[in-house]
């Protein structure tokens, strides 16, 4: 079976036109809910609807059949109907000049031998046709550049340059509540289904040669041809970072792959090794792999591993030192000259050391001066930058404790929060000139997301994390890759 | 089906890849071991050799440390004599004696989705508990094997060690090339077993080495 051509996934991922076959009236159907969210969430292409009794459904006039409607205006049929009609249906399309198939069906590979007999055929008759064909049993596909979202559970997440590819619907629809909650946002998204004819492989492979995307971030259980699948990987990487996460790593969730998706257990140990080799960034977790990938898509990549911790307090700058410890990075000694040039800004207290800890030592300009003194220095490879947001959590607190406005209190609370705003637009502005990686972590990110602090770090388009571990563990994934591309070239 | 080489003929083969081993002698009585211990020099270690032979040491096949030349009469007499009909051509194989604190594992296993891999691991009679070990998918390069290296949790074992040098890492490297150099040379091999390659001086070192072939060569490629 020949992979699909580009034209095809321009067909999937930027239709000029689609068509929900299998309409319902019912909202509690996939029917009527993928035709929801495709007209609901602004896609600028035409929709149309195919519907048995043709009835007109959230204002569109559906048909009967899909030959009757108009030709050369569609390219994308989403599919609601049931198994036994989707042979009949890819032949009706591909006479429509339709060349591409999102399947959403049930009823194939996943449902015992006869499914498996139907997927097959299906599969033979849309490699005959031209057709690309998603799925079966899919849950939609996402791709922001066109405001397509042609899907069922997931939410719309922002655009962004983050390339979605997932053995999971669900595991799409997790992603892409974490590019909502983050604001680091969404290429494309697809969600594989039984991957009867495109494998993640070929999606990724996609993403690899796509403009919008600068990062591909997949959900993989198992792969039928493991060697065919790290030579994909190897192709990925060499033209952009690649974050996997692997569900079914151990023998208990190996277990629970095999019912899922049908996925041969493994040796993880060979997965590791050859994705290792392959340069893919392997997750161990839901909000590593996110994570990751966010910070691939909004961060420049560091050229070396040592790293300055900048804090405005001691316990915070502490535990990141351990985190550092614990993964592929280095606080970097202190440079003398940089010891120096910092002396000039803080009272004597300040920790002269790294982490840098400046000790509640800083006035209205110090944060944003020092950093850009650490990000500078030619020996720094990138910041992790703590305790944003505690003075916006201070004006929190006079917001609410029944003495503001008066006594001064309205003055103090805007300069907090101007304060925290303006130290968050400074790490994403010098992070940009330096080209060098500043990573800002706080709690406040999660317990207080509406805190101006990260709220402006969003604004900034990068991720505001929630822990310094959880910062320092990104980074180190972005070195991993940096070291590899640098490795190997 | 698949079957085993001798340890000498695993050896022999893998030996021009680059795999380090020791000087050894293959002899067919036990004269023929006195002698070749008397050129090799003292301590050495005999070892019965023999195509069916896979687990030497679970049957007390090897006798390490023999400090004289009665001491390799005797048990070049007791090895042949623990020879099985099974066992087919047998002889006893003489290596020098090499002392050292370090194990590491080294080898190639199939692997049904991957296919042929590298391995490395610390080795000894914890290793399964430690299990401590790195895998990448035939053929590797130099930056691959480095790569497992460094991935080992073990470090410190790569470091001086008890009085040792530091590990030879290049060396180490090698080995690792090496081997999956002989996998893509050599038709047919499903896997490799060098346990244990010491660390000697410094330089790693396989005193065992079990190369087992696909019985038909067209197997190994599937």
């Amino acid at each position: 079976m020949s992979p699909p051509t580009t034209k095809q996934f321009k067909a999937l991922f930027d239709p000029r036109g689609v068509v929900v076959a299998g309409a319902s009236t019912h909202p509690g159907k996939f029917g009527f809910v993928s035709l929801h969210n495709l007209l609901a969430s602004g896609y600028e292409g035409r929709v149309f609807a195919t519907n048995r009794d043709g009835a007109e459904i959230l204002g569109v006039q559906s048909v009967a059949e899909v030959s009757d409607l108009p030709d050369g205006q569609i390219d994308l049929v989403f599919v609601c109907t049931p198994a036994a009609a989707n042979v009949d249906l890819l032949r009706q399309c591909a006479a429509k000049g339709i060349t591409a198939a999102f399947v959403t069906s049930a009823g194939y590979a996943e449902a015992g031998d006869e499914g498996a007999a139907a997927q097959a055929e299906l599969v033979a008759v849309a490699e005959e046709l031209g057709i690309l064909l998603a799925g079966p049993n899919g849950q939609g596909v996402v791709s922001t550049p066109s405001s397509l979202y042609a899907q069922i559970v997931a939410p719309n997440p922002p655009p962004g340059s983050i390339g979605v590819a997932s053995q999971s619907g669900n595991l799409v629809s997790t992603f892409l509540n974490l590019s909502r909650h983050s604001g680091v946002g969404i290429s494309r998204a697809v969600s594989a289904g039984n991957a009867a004819a495109v494998g993640i492989a070929d999606y990724l492979n996609f993403y690899a040669e796509d403009p919008a995307t600068s990062v591909g971030l997949a959900y993989v259980e198992g792969v039928a041809d493991g060697r065919a699948f790290f030579e994909a990987a190897k192709a990925v990487t060499a033209r952009l970072p690649l974050v996997i996460l692997k569900g079914g790593a151990t023998a208990e969730g190996a277990r629970a792959a095999a019912s899922h998706t049908g996925s041969l257990a493994s040796d993880d140990r060979v997965f590791g090794g050859a994705m290792a080799q392959a340069g893919v960034v392997r997750a161990a977790n839901v909000e590593e792999a996110f994570e990751a990938a966010a910070t691939f898509a909004t961060q420049p990549l560091p050229t070396g591993n040592q790293v300055v911790v900048m804090t405005t307090a001691g316990g915070w700058g502490v535990v990141a030192a351990d985190a550092i410890h614990h993964s592929n990075l280095e606080l970097l000694p202190l440079p003398a000259g940089l010891l120096a040039q910092i002396d000039t800004k803080l009272p004597p207290r300040w920790s002269r050391n790294n982490p840098v800890d400046l000790a509640g030592g800083e006035t209205r300009d110090t944060i944003p001066e020092v950093m850009e003194m650490i990000a500078s220095h030619p020996e720094v490879n990138a910041i992790v930058y703590l305790g944003l947001g505690i003075q916006s959590n201070q004006a929190r607190m006079m917001r609410e404790g029944g003495y503001f406005p008066d006594h001064g209190l309205d003055r103090i609370v805007s300069y907090h929060e101007r304060q925290d705003q303006r130290f968050a637009t400074a790490a994403a502005e010098i992070s940009a000139s330096t080209g060098k990686p500043i990573l800002t972590a706080t709690e406040l990110a999660v317990a207080d997301s509406a805190n101006p602090g990260p709220a402006a770090v969003r604004a900034s388009g990068r991720l505001c994390y929630p822990s310094a571990n959880r910062a320092v563990v990104a980074l180190g994934h972005l070195w991993r890759y940096a070291r590899f591309c640098q490795r190997r070239s | 089906m698949q079957r085993t080489l001798s340890e000498a003929a695993s050896k022999a083969m893998l030996a021009p890849h680059g795999v380090p081993f020791l000087a050894e002698t293959l002899a067919p009585d036990a004269a023929g071991a006195v002698a070749a211990a008397n050129a090799l020099g003292y301590p050495v270690v005999a070892k019965l050799n023999g195509e069916a032979i896979a687990h030497k040491t679970e049957r007390g096949l090897v006798r390490l440390g023999l400090e004289t030349a009665e001491q390799v009469q005797q048990a070049a007499v007791d090895l042949l004599g623990a020879a099985r009909p099974e066992d087919g051509e047998v002889q006893v194989l003489i290596a020098p004696m090499v002392r050292s604190n370090r194990e590491f594992i080294c080898g190639i296993s199939t692997d049904p989705q991957f296919g042929p891999t590298v391995l490395v691991g610390v080795g000894g009679i914890l290793a399964e508990a430690i299990a401590d070990v790195s895998i990448r998918l035939v053929p590797i390069s130099r930056v691959d094997a480095e790569d497992m290296l460094d991935e080992l949790r073990a470090q410190p074992l790569l470091g001086p060690f008890r009085g040792e040098p530091e590990v030879d890492r290049s060396a180490l490297v090698g080995l690792l090339v090496a081997l999956s150099n002989a996998v893509q040379a050599e038709p047919g091999i499903v896997s490799i077993d060098l346990n244990p390659v010491l660390i000697h001086n410094g330089s790693p070192v396989a005193v065992d080495a079990l190369v087992e072939l696909a019985e038909d060569k067209q197997e190994a490629k599937q």
